[in-house]
């Protein structure tokens, strides 16, 4: 599983790093994790406000935090 | 350019339609970008359902569509995906639609009349500080 976190380095970019992390810590997911800070990567996403979070391609959410369930969801729910 | 922290992100969509109106629709949409108070983006975006698109929509503090005529082409499209739009309608605001020649003077007299009736507030309630554009809400 590819995920991709979306954001230039705000405050809240970072909660949702911490946030995936630790959900992909906690499921044992295998995942692999990057960040994404690159302004044109990100609009090449059709983004156009972060944080935001892409799961093997697919946009989940953007401009706000998702719930910790909601990641699980994500991360676990085929 | 994306917004960061989603704080006071305010999207704008034009319908673009065939119509005269659609392309002076257009063309207000891409002037009150310019102006500074609204980030442009990509009705077809959404209507493809391209999820940076939709989940940029759904995560917006406000989208604001641009409709030449009643048909509201960009107001529906919003709404199908479960959001709710501000909405502008030119014919509402008093062009014709097939008898609206696309001008200058038309889309600036629109800009106008978007502006007056959104309050002109924008500007104001858009604080940008700092180096992430968040309003030192992050």
């Amino acid at each position: 599983m590819k995920i991709e976190i979306l954001g230039v380095g705000c405050a809240k970019c970072h909660k949702l790093e911490e946030l995936v992390r630790a959900v992909v810590g906690d499921t044992g997911v295998s995942a692999e994790i990057i960040k994404v800070e690159d302004i044109k990567k990100i609009m090449g996403y059709g983004v156009m406000t972060t944080p935001a979070l892409v799961i093997d391609g697919e946009v989940r959410i953007a401009g706000k935090m998702p719930t910790t369930d909601q990641v699980k969801s994500w991360l676990t729910v085929k | 350019m994306a917004e960061c922290c989603g704080s006071g992100t305010k999207l704008i969509y034009a319908c673009s339609g065939a119509a005269d109106v659609g392309e002076i629709a257009d063309r207000v949409t891409r002037k009150l970008r310019k102006e500074g108070d609204f980030l442009m983006t990509c009705l077809a975006g959404i209507g493809a359902g391209l999820s940076g698109y939709v989940q940029s929509a759904k995560g917006a503090d406000e989208n604001i569509t641009i409709d030449g005529c009643p048909v509201a082409c960009a107001r529906k499209t919003l709404e199908r995906i479960g959001v709710t739009p501000t909405s502008y309608i030119l014919t509402d605001l008093g062009l014709v639609k097939g008898e609206s020649p696309v001008s200058e003077k038309i889309v600036d007299l629109m800009c106008e009349k978007i502006k007056k009736a959104k309050g002109s507030k924008t500007v104001q309630e858009r604080t940008i500080t700092g180096g992430c554009g968040c309003g030192g809400k992050c």
